[in-house]
């Protein structure tokens, strides 16, 4: 792949504003899917099940099969379009969106086109710079997610090239709401941030409603970005791509940024943009291009004749406002209050998208200074290291449990520090951890008198410094010992120990 | 001819509670008939091999003293259109060849619940497009009372079946008449319900928004029986009603046509309807004002542009629908030669899989939904759709039912209208109004043309969830007629024995 001509990125920002349109799709994590009784594997009750297990004749479009709409999903939706601060349609229809593809059984897509279930709301963003942005959604609607396919014999994994394909249909009917923004204008050399600090919001307010699991690395959040940009001082928008499979955090910032730095160079060699889907590259860091992209495609959406409209009361819409919870910016300061945590140290925890991880945690049994440091310090660098997000790495209950081992006095920081990395390959909880890797400190002071001993009596010229008064010499006897523990001890405790010892 | 097949499903049904015949006879007797005249009649695409099964199931069953319904152990013919288990489901088209669905289509369910005896699947036009089931991937049938004639369509398989003794009484689906037109040209009953009155669960659908399942039989009473059976809500079915409905088998009971005010549609009753056609139409209702009822004339204006929206919307939604058959899941599977992309196997498949008439509608419905023409096609169409149902409040505000001519014409030729696909859609005038407006229909015998001596229907049609006034002025008037003919119209009906020489290779698929 040839590797596209970037422009300087301040450079770009000053000769071209970028408009940004975010789509993210959120997977509800309902016990059955959004039109069949079949089990939701975006509920983690199901996860990782089988392919081709979680399935009825409505996910597979089989001849005759009707979908029927599940009311959960709907309750979920309305209780996400209050959140998003949108008005709720009284009525509002699905649609069948018609096109060809394999993942998508009934050849059509059940989604809402012109009569979404909420539209017209915003969503106040804060970015790491302390900018607070107010992003306009334009509607948020309901619709099913297409099943998942394998392409097996290319070296691409995409299906040009491939031998054959493989379909897997558990996700298929998999409940969805897609928020649409409204183009946003004015955020400059913010854009990228702003894009980061827009998906973390929404994730915060989907999870603080329980009605998805949002883990990117899953599926269950995924974003689609648009970018275009115009020359300063132009009212008209550029034309724009939107860049798909953008499946963390940081990739969206990353992402943004290299859209911008791509269109700038083609715009400032006199080039024009096409309009287009493009995919985004995680190992690389850049975006290819997908397929062309018009604003003629025709899906040939027509009112879905298998469906009633959904008329949600006046009086469910009303409970469901009464039951949600705090906007995201009142909680964030509410929940800096409580932690009683420096300006710096929570804006670190906003800024990784770590706040649900970091409140859940401390809900599981954690102080706010503990579950901090694990999250914002251990898991942010190996989630760095593996370009991922550190929420896809462990769950609050296993760093509330991390955090009370060592609060036991079971794991010294280092060892927690391992077992963490446990916890990250998926080999259990951190108690199975300890048990499985034998990392517990070693808190049987006859095994470190041995330990002690054999290192006083290897260094004898310490020992004599030690009954000199030198307390200090101690070090280079304790280093020895915490070797020879293979770090399984507190050096607090070894201390003690070697004075008493030396004294002896 | 044995005369277990020529007892209506209600006198059978009889006889089998009072123990005077066992189901495994009646079934066997009616699979005999199915063996003899089938090949000359080709109502059937599929026997059912385990029907002696389940007859001797339910006899059983009678015997350990278990509390049966009145149509327990009668044989029934099922429409090919309704998914079964244990039993291929094509919809009459090749790309479905084959194909055993792993589940029962509702009403499929109803009827086995109720003791009732699958005997086969039936012939239809493929995905029930069309009035003469010519459409059908694996050949026509034939008329009963004259096998050169079309049975009608879509349900032609089903009709002829019942009409030919091969079954008592059958399921079939009406989209735009494929139960009434088909049972106009074979002397049966047939009977639309309210749309949302029978679960849509397992029908396998040409056009969602009009397709409805209904009965089809010899006799008012019988559909009666069969519609309280396949009639109710059906949670796997959002456009299924919730309301209980009333017993249809008692309103034909109790059927009393007095002080009825019954609305003739003026424009359904012009000279483009047979001299026949419109002479049994007339005496019939002059039959039943004698009888009490109130004749008078309506007038629907927007009747006049009801088919042009049916063939926007029907095609539109079909090819929706339809495409689903791209050898993916299930079904037939084309390969290119030399291999190809999947792209390239969905289109092979589809091609070789759908027949002419199937690539029609789906080229229209494509056609009529695209963008820049949705709204001169689709829209309008829907809109004529709304002025179709304001016609019908507008005069169900003054009458309690409607009556017209079922279809314009007695059974024409086989080949006839093959290559004239409109001449083909205006069969459906007269029936495709209720499907556009939900409202339930009836189609009953009204006796033979003079000019042909082929059968002839009459159509009721009543206010949506008032099918009970169908069964009401249907067996009033059929118990008239067959008093005035001495014994039901199919008596009337040539020996069908005469002609298994004539048998064809056809046969049972």
């Amino acid at each position: 792949m040839a590797r596209a001509a970037l422009m300087d990125f301040d450079e770009a920002l000053e000769r071209f504003d970028p408009v940004i349109g975010l789509e993210v799709h959120v997977e509800l994590n309902t016990t059955t899917k959004m039109f069949s009784s079949a089990p939701n594997p975006a509920n983690s009750a199901f996860h990782g099940a089988e392919p081709n297990t979680l399935i009825t004749p409505v996910c597979l479009g089989l001849p005759g099969s009707l979908p029927v709409v599940n009311g959960t999903a709907v309750r979920y939706s309305i209780s996400l379009g209050l959140a998003l601060g949108c008005e709720i349609a009284p009525s509002s229809r699905f649609a069948r969106k018609n096109y060809f593809y394999p993942d998508l059984a009934k050849n059509y897509q059940i989604s809402q086109y012109d009569e979404p279930i909420a539209f017209d709301g915003s969503v106040e963003v804060e970015l790491e710079n302390g900018r607070t942005f107010t992003v306009p959604i334009e509607r948020a609607h309901m619709e099913e997610d297409a099943g998942k396919l394998t392409h097996v014999g290319g070296s691409t994994g995409r299906i040009q090239g491939a031998e054959y394909s493989l379909v897997d249909y558990n996700r298929a009917g998999v409940p969805l709401v897609e928020i649409v923004t409204r183009p946003i204008e004015g955020a400059g050399a913010d854009a990228p941030a702003l894009a980061r600090a827009y998906v973390s919001t929404i994730r915060d307010i989907v999870l603080s409603l329980g009605i998805s699991e949002a883990r990117m690395e899953r599926g269950n959040l995924r974003c689609d970005a648009n970018v275009s940009l115009r020359p300063r001082g132009e009212q008209k928008y550029g034309t724009r791509t939107e860049t798909k499979n953008v499946n963390s955090m940081r990739s969206i910032e990353r992402a943004v940024r290299y859209e911008i730095q791509r269109q700038a160079a083609i715009l400032a060699g006199g080039g024009t943009i096409t309009q287009e889907t493009r995919h985004w590259h995680e190992d690389t860091g850049t975006t290819s291009a997908g397929r062309p992209k018009s604003d003629a495609d025709d899906y040939r959406y027509f009112p879905e004749p298998d469906l009633l409209p959904v008329e949600p009361t006046a009086e469910l819409i009303d409970e469901l406002r009464a039951a949600l919870p705090e906007p995201p910016a009142a909680r964030r300061r509410r929940l800096k209050g409580e932690w009683g945590f420096t300006d710096l140290e929570f804006q670190d925890v906003v800024n990784g998208g770590l706040l649900v991880e970091v409140a859940e945690t401390v809900a599981a049994g954690a102080s706010p200074a503990a579950a901090r440091k694990w999250w914002t310090g251990e898991l942010t660098r190996v989630a760095n290291a593996r370009e991922t997000d550190a929420a896809s790495l462990a769950s609050p209950a296993q760093v509330a449990e991390l955090a009370a081992l060592v609060d036991e006095g079971v794991l010294t920081d280092r060892l927690a520090r391992q077992v963490l990395e446990g916890v990250a390959a998926g080999e259990g909880s951190p108690r199975e951890i300890v048990e499985a890797r034998g990392l517990a400190v070693v808190s049987d002071d006859g095994a470190l008198i041995a330990a002690i001993d054999d290192a006083l009596a290897s260094q004898p010229d310490v020992l004599a410094k030690i009954r000199d008064g030198k307390v200090q010499a101690a070090g280079a006897v304790i280093g020895a010992v915490m070797k020879a523990m293979q770090g399984k001890a507190d050096a607090a405790r070894v201390r003690e120990l070697v004075l008493e010892r030396a004294q002896g | 001819m044995s005369d277990l097949i020529r007892l209506s499903a209600a006198e059978l049904g009889a006889k089998l509670a009072s123990g005077e015949v066992s189901s495994v006879e009646a079934t066997r007797a009616h699979l005999d008939r199915i063996a003899a005249v089938d090949g000359a009649v080709h109502a059937f695409l599929h026997v059912n091999e385990a029907a002696l099964d389940a007859a001797s199931d339910i006899d059983r069953r009678r015997a350990a003293g278990e509390e049966l319904g009145p149509l327990a152990g009668v044989p029934i013919a099922i429409k090919d259109v309704l998914v079964t288990t244990g039993m291929p489901s094509t919809s009459g088209s090749r790309i479905l060849e084959g194909w055993i669905p792993p589940y029962d289509a509702t009403p499929v369910r109803k009827v086995r619940e109720a003791g009732m005896v699958p005997l086969g699947k039936t012939n239809m036009d493929e995905f029930a497009m069309g009035s003469s089931t010519e459409h059908s991937a694996y050949g026509p049938t034939h008329n009963p009372w004259d096998l050169d004639r079309i049975p009608g369509g879509s349900g032609g398989g089903s009709a002829a079946a019942v009409a030919a003794f091969e079954a008592p009484i059958a399921l079939g689906s009406d989209t735009g008449g494929s139960i009434r037109q088909p049972a106009h040209v074979t002397g049966t009953v047939g009977v639309k319900p309210t749309y949302g009155g029978v679960s849509r669960y397992g029908s396998i659908a040409l056009a969602s928004s009009l397709d409805q399942v209904g009965p089809v039989s010899r006799t008012v009473l019988d559909s009666a029986l069969l519609h309280d059976v396949i009639a109710g809500h059906d949670p796997l079915d959002s456009t299924s009603i919730s309301d209980p409905w009333p017993s249809m088998a008692e309103a034909v009971r109790r059927a009393d046509v007095s002080g009825l005010r019954i609305g003739v549609v003026k424009e359904l009753d012009t000279d483009g309807f047979q001299a026949g056609v419109r002479s049994r139409f007339h005496e019939a209702l002059e039959l039943l004002e004698r009888n009490g009822a109130e004749i008078v004339e309506v007038s629907t204006p927007n009747f006049e542009y009801a088919v042009a929206a049916y063939y926007l919307i029907m095609p539109a939604e079909a090819s929706s629908n339809l495409a689903k058959f791209d050898s993916v899941r299930f079904g037939l599977r084309v390969t290119p030669e030399g291999g190809g992309t999947v792209e390239q196997v969905m289109a092979a498949t589809r091609e070789a899989g759908f027949g002419p008439e199937v690539k029609r509608r789906v080229i229209l419905g494509t056609y009529a939904l695209s963008a820049g023409y949705y709204d001169a096609y689709y829209g309008s169409a829907q809109k004529v759709r709304t002025l179709v149902q304001r016609d019908f409040d507008a005069a169900f505000a003054n009458v309690d039912v409607l009556a017209t001519p079922t279809a314009p014409t007695t059974a024409f030729r086989l080949g006839e209208k093959l290559d004239d696909p409109l001449a083909m859609y205006l069969n459906d005038v007269a029936t495709i109004p209720a499907n556009l407006a939900g409202v339930p229909g009836i189609s009953l015998p009204a006796g033979l043309a003079p000019e042909d001596g082929l059968p002839v229907g009459i159509q009721f049609l009543a206010p949506a969830r008032e099918d009970a006034r169908l069964y009401n002025v249907g067996g009033a008037l059929e118990a008239l007629l067959v008093d005035r003919w001495g014994g039901p119209l199919l008596n009337q009906a040539p020996d069908l024995s005469t002609h298994e020489l004539k048998a064809t290779e056809e046969g049972v698929v």
